[in-house]
Parts: structure tokens; C-alpha cells; sequence
């Protein structure tokens, strides 16, 4: 028996393999899929990004915040605009302003006719609309539902804006970007909504990776510490504002990010982004997925959004009362979410109350050492 | 010389009622300090005023000469004053050695804690830490499984890896066995001399063993000050403490 030698391979296969089943998986499924289902897949991967923001910073750090919908949308609208610029003839304005009488672009849209600064303002505009909020509201030390309200509140304040904005960026219609092209291609085709289905893999896993890296060291440490007992961490000598800033201002970055990622795959981008419900709803697959766990993050975001597509389509007046009952159901019974419930030993005592007692732990390493037996 | 706290005329008022009232206190450098007083003295409110958690509607607190008042929490912290908690407050979702490994790290900024690795001293001295408080084999274990006791000594590990020059202890051997007790008085006693440490607590048999001056507080401020059998003979603090419990709040 070698049992000792062959675990330590065993070991890393079994760490690494989550990623490698993920990547595979990515890889095969646009080949199997009709480009309908992986447009949606495509769509639901962006979403993941989103949650992995909100588990930094309510899994981790304990904000639970309800405005995520704002940087989403800023993300979105940034790349939304960039895109309405594409292939104008000089001089001619985005069809939508003539709607409006408008007849100078305003000087905001100006610096979105390059790709670069987009490529920038994707991500660093909803930072800095976060850093700003964050900084307010963590130097003034308020937490808990009062935060979650004023997240909710400053989340209206842009929904609104956004909406009554005709004459600057087409109000309540939003922007559609399935009909702009990009690169002489159309954003909406198939070849390019694969090729959007490949990059969100992509900037998930970077997105991932970012957030494994964030967490796994002291300042993960400093992010529990600061979520379970914020009071002690300050007479330690941290100061809580610049850490809740900076991961706040990060989840920031990755809604905007998945907005981006969103918009493109589903072809416009509209104050619905900011709608109160959607926010709200990012919260929900965090906390079905499980916070506290990067995983369940993504996982809870492609669960339920997929559950959402699959049971709208068959009994669409039923979701929102699945959604309800599946969220009570979490917070009654799982209150870890999936991954958590998994991670507990959830399935061995599933099987325990359907009366299979799961075999007891032992360690075969030991039993089966030929040094130990004698 | 210059003492190492001073407070001045510091008074507190919760909507009318003086938590603090003209409290006076020195403290010298590497002195150990015993702080006594019935519930409701204001001894707790006492440390909150020092660390930054409440300011005083009146008076001065000030830190080798310089003034406390108004500065946040972990200034204060930064400037060399650790607290311990009357309940054991450690992170309980992170293991013993994370717990200190934050502690010895205090108040790192978040680039630095996320791109520096902890040094070798410093990881050394976690470990130093660990077997001085006997949790050297749970340093792989959530904090919030240990027991009450152990966890009132990885808060005080955790204070001490702060490694500030003022300890302010609140009532380090609440439930704690004998021989706990008396390992902590040793330990409170040893980090005096290089560390200035106040103490407060309720268990005599614990102050007495610590063989420190007392100061006796009540409604606020300082009623006697002195060593512990002179207090205990106090007709004051024998009143104080034994006949009067009707007002107590």
C-alpha cells in the first residue's frame, strides 16, 4: 500500500479540479448550446461578476448593500455609449437625439468615442461613484440596515435621474447596442455573442482570481474582522473606513465590469438596471449561493437566474413567488446558502433524516499502515 | 517626569447623569495600576474616555503630555494604547494564530497587508505569543470554539502582540479558574516595569495578588487612592462597597 505517496497528487487534482471541470465546461458548452442558451449563459456568467462584489463585500465585510444596480448600470452605460458613437458618420449625433431636437452632442459623450478611455471608464467611474459613497458613509460610521438603506436610497436617486435624462441619454428607452458594430461586426450576431460568451468566462475567472487573492491573506482576515467585530479591530489600530472603502470601492469596479458584460449580451442598457427589485435580487443569489464563499457566489447567480429563465418561460406568473419561497427558504434553512449547506456536511445529514446514517469517518491512512498494525 | 496618562477634571454626562464626574488620575510610566469600584463607578466609561470610544463633555486626557481628546479610536490605538475588553471580544471566524497575526500587524493600512507578507519577527513573535498563553497547539482553531478562558488569554495575547506602551485591562479573570488567575497576575506583573499596565477588576483575592497600588472609584471619581490594604480599611470604601448597595444603579 503507497496510500501516503499517491494523496499528495490526489490532493492537488481534487483542489484544482473545480477549475478545470469550470473551464472544460466553458469551453465544450458553445459548441452544444443553440446560441439562445448560450447567449443566456453568457449573460448569467457576467452576473456572477456582480455577485462576487456583493460577497466581498457583504459575505466578507458585512455591508450588505442594496445600490449595486448603480455601478452595474454605470458600467453598462459607459460601454452602451461607446458603442451608440460607433460607426457615425463625422458630425452625425446617436439616432436618439433627434428624437429629442438635440442637436450638439452633449460634451459628456465626447471622450466615449474612444476605446480606450471606455475600456477604463467601464470600471473606474463606478469605483470613484463608489469610493465617494463609501468614503461618506464609512467616515460618518454608518452600518448595518442604515447602510443598506442608503444604498437602497442613493440607488433610487440614480434610477430616477437616469430615467427623467431624455435629452441626455435617452431616458427610460436606455441604449440599445445589439444593432451598433464593433469592430465592423455586429454586437448582436451570434459570432460576436460567442465571442462576448468566451470573454465573460474569462473576466469571471480574472474576477475570481482577484477575489481569491483579496481574501485569502491578512486583509481577508481584516474584512471577517471588521464584519464580526468592528469595535475590536479599531482599538487594534485599523481604520475600518479605508478597508470598507477599498472593498467597497472594488465591488464597485466588478458590477461595473458585469454590467459592461451584461449590456452587450443583452443588447440594450436601461435605468431597469437600477430598478430596486434587481438590486435586490443580486443580493438574493449571494445569499442562496452562500456568502462567504466565492463559489456560491457564482453558483447562486447562475441558479437562480437560470431557474428564472427556464420557469418564466413555462409558468411565467409563478417565478416571483419561487423566488420568495426559495430566499425563505434559505434564510430559514440554509442560512450558509447552498455552498455553505454543502461545505457543513449538509448532504450527510440529508441522508441521515432519510434514515442512511452516513458511515462514520475513520482514517484509512492509519488502518491500512502496515508500521501502525504491528 | 512626565506620567504617562494623565486625566484632568474629565467629566462624562449621559443625558444629565455624570458616568464621570472631575475625574483626576495619573498614571507613571511602567507603573501597574489596580482600578476598583462598584458597579457603575464608571470604570468601564473610564477606558472608553482614554481609548476615544466616548468624548468627555469636559476635562483633558493626555497621553505623554499630549492631548487624547478628540482623536479616533485607532489613532489612539496607533499611539501605543491597547485595551482588552470586560468580555473576551476576539475574531471567532478566524483561527488563534490569524487572530494575533492581526494584532501584531496593528493598524497596517489595507495595500500593506495585502501586498507585504507578515516579516519573520513578527511571525516569530505570534509564535512566542501562542506558547505564552498556552494555545500553542489550538493555533489552527476558530477562536470562537475555544473556551471562555481561552479566549481571555489569546485577548490579552492579542494585546500584548499590539505591544503598546499603556495596557488598559478590564476585568482580566472574569470567569476564569484559580489557576488561571494566578498565571495571569503573573503575566499582568511581568509586562509591568517595561509596559505601563491598569488593570480593573472585581476579584480581590486577584488585586491583592498583584501587589499594586489601588485606586478606588465611585460615582465617577476617584474616592481613595493607595495600596491594597490601607483601601480595604477605608471607612469610605468599606461604605461604599458594602453599606450603600441600595443606590447603586
Amino acid at each position: 500500500m503507497n496510500l501516503v505517496n499517491t494523496s499528495m497528487p490526489r490532493k492537488l487534482i481534487f483542489r484544482y479540479l473545480p477549475f478545470l471541470v469550470f473551464v472544460c465546461i466553458a469551453l465544450i458548452l458553445p459548441l452544444l448550446l443553440p446560441p439562445f442558451r448560450l447567449n443566456l449563459l453568457g449573460r448569467f456568467l457576467s452576473l456572477g461578476i456582480v455577485a462576487l462584489g456583493i460577497d466581498l463585500i457583504w459575505g466578507y465585510t458585512g455591508l450588505l448593500s442594496l445600490g449595486q444596480g448603480i455601478f452595474f448600470a454605470l458600467g453598462g452605460y459607459a460601454l452602451g455609449m461607446h458603442l451608440q458613437l460607433q460607426n457615425l458618420a463625422p458630425g452625425e449625433l446617436p439616432e436618439f437625439f433627434g428624437l429629442y431636437g438635440v442637436k450638439t452632442m452633449p460634451a459628456f459623450w465626447q471622450p466615449f468615442n474612444s476605446g480606450i478611455f471606455t475600456f477604463f471608464a467601464i470600471w473606474i467611474i463606478p469605483a470613484l461613484v463608489a469610493g465617494i459613497l463609501g468614503f461618506l458613509v464609512f467616515r460618518n460610521r454608518i452600518k448595518g440596515v442604515y447602510f443598506s438603506i442608503l444604498t437602497q436610497a442613493a440607488l433610487l436617486v440614480f434610477y430616477n435621474f437616469f430615467n427623467g435624462q431624455q435629452r441626455l441619454i435617452n431616458g427610460t428607452n436606455g441604449l440599445k447596442t445589439d444593432t451598433a458594430r464593433f469592430l465592423g461586426e455586429l454586437v448582436g450576431s451570434d459570432g460576436m455573442q460567442r465571442n462576448l460568451y468566451l470573454l465573460t468566462v474569462l473576466v469571471l475567472f480574472l474576477a475570481w482570481l482577484l477575489c481569491k487573492w483579496l481574501i485569502r491573506g491578512r486583509f481577508g482576515d481584516a474584512l471577517i474582522a471588521l464584519r464580526d467585530d468592528e469595535q475590536r479591530l479599531r482599538f487594534t489600530g485599523y481604520n475600518p473606513t479605508a478597508y470598507k472603502t477599498l472593498v467597497f470601492v472594488i465591488a464597485g469596479a466588478l458590477a461595473g465590469i458585469s454590467g459592461a458584460l451584461y449590456t452587450v449580451q443583452s443588447g440594450i442598457v436601461s435605468p431597469q438596471f437600477m430598478a430596486v427589485p434587481f438590486s435586490i435580487e443580486m443580493v438574493i443569489w449571494v445569499a442562496v449561493g452562500g456568502r462567504g464563499t466565492l463559489v456560491g457566489a457564482i453558483l447562486g447567480a447562475l441558479l437562480i437566474n437560470f431557474a428564472k429563465s427556464l420557469i418564466s418561460e413555462q409558468l411565467p406568473e409563478t417565478w416571483l413567488f419561487i423566488q420568495g419561497a426559495l430566499f425563505l427558504l434559505v434564510v430559514t434553512a440554509l442560512p450558509d446558502g447552498l455552498v455553505g449547506w454543502w461545505r457543513n456536511g449538509g448532504p450527510n445529514h440529508l441522508l441521515a433524516m432519510l434514515g442512511r446514517a452516513p458511515k462514520a469517518a475513520t482514517y484509512p491512512s492509519l488502518d491500512l499502515d502496515p508500521e501502525l498494525k504491528s | 517626569m512626565t506620567p504617562i496618562l494623565e486625566l484632568q477634571a474629565v467629566t462624562v454626562s449621559f443625558d444629565g447623569f455624570l458616568a464621570l464626574n472631575q475625574l483626576d488620575l495619573k498614571l507613571e510610566a511602567g507603573e501597574l495600576r489596580a482600578v476598583i469600584g462598584p458597579n457603575g463607578a464608571g470604570k468601564t466609561t473610564f477606558l472608553d474616555v482614554i481609548t476615544g470610544k466616548v468624548r468627555p463633555s469636559s476635562g483633558q486626557v493626555l497621553f505623554k503630555g499630549k492631548p487624547l481628546i478628540g482623536k479616533p479610536e485607532h489613532h489612539i490605538a496607533r499611539l501605543g494604547i491597547g485595551r482588552k475588553f470586560q468580555t473576551p471580544r476576539v475574531f471567532e471566524k478566524l483561527t488563534c494564530r490569524r487572530n494575533l497575526e492581526l494584532a501584531v500587524a496593528k493598524g497596517s493600512s489595507p495595500v500593506k497587508l495585502l501586498l507585504k507578507p507578515l516579516t519573520i519577527e513578527l511571525r516569530e513573535r505570534v509564535q512566542q505569543l501562542l506558547l505564552l498563553v498556552g494555545l500553542g497547539a489550538h493555533d489552527q482553531q476558530l477562536a470562537g470554539g475555544l473556551s471562555h478562558g481561552q479566549k481571555q488569554w489569546l485577548e490579552i495575547a492579542m494585546l500584548v502582540a499590539q505591544d503598546p506602551e499603556l495596557l488598559l485591562v478590564d476585568e482580566p479573570v472574569a470567569g476564569l479558574s484559580d489557576e488561571e488567575t494566578i498565571h495571569t497576575a503573573a503575566l499582568l506583573k511581568e509586562l509591568s516595569g517595561s509596559h505601563t499596565v491598569l488593570v480593573i477588576e472585581h476579584d480581590m483575592d486577584f488585586i491583592r495578588d498583584l501587589q499594586a497600588p489601588v485606586t478606588v472609584l465611585h460615582e465617577g471619581h476617584v474616592l481613595c487612592e493607595g495600596p491594597m490594604d490601607q483601601v480595604q480599611a477605608d471607612p469610605r470604601v468599606i461604605d461604599v462597597y458594602l453599606g450603600r448597595e441600595e443606590d447603586q444603579p
